[in-house]
């Protein structure tokens, strides 16, 4: 995750409290998902960014995962999500988001 | 997910974009407090 978006999300847990928080990610593929999960979690494993050693505890979803997508409107789940879920293989992403979850 | 969290939406340029991810979410009722597209090159 770049360092830009790490700090805007340190200024929000700030601001609203991570409790109040959730991140839902749109990644195409499953590499690099585990370390968005983590930053946000347990913090930046790089340990470069704003985020190195703060462990924000906030929940990571993928928006294709039913938890999410479930709650979306049917008529802009298909204009806005139908293609993107033809193409993006979710459940890998699911397992490690999931365990990310899970750990919180 | 459950109902009235902050929502970061962080997207990505060759999957779901975070203004996409925005929209649905709002549209599903939550507040999204900011939305970026990541870009892997």
């Amino acid at each position: 995750m770049n360092f830009e978006n790490q700090g805007v999300i340190k200024r929000l847990a700030d601001q609203y409290g991570p409790e109040n928080l959730a991140v839902v990610l749109g990644n195409g593929e499953a590499n690099g998902v585990e370390v968005f999960a983590e930053t946000v979690t347990q913090g930046d494993p790089s340990y470069a960014g704003p985020l190195a050693g703060v462990a924000l505890k906030i929940p990571v979803y993928h928006v294709l995962e039913e938890e999410v997508i479930a709650a979306v409107p049917d008529q802009l789940r298909e204009e806005k999500l139908q293609l993107s879920a033809l193409v993006i293989d979710v459940e890998p992403m699911h397992s490690v988001l999931q365990a990310a979850r899970d750990k919180i | 997910m459950q109902k009235g969290k902050k929502i970061i939406a962080i997207g990505e340029r060759d999957g779901v974009p975070g203004p996409v991810i925005a929209e649905c979410l709002e549209g599903a009722g939550y507040e999204v407090v900011f939305q970026a597209t990541e870009c892997f090159v």
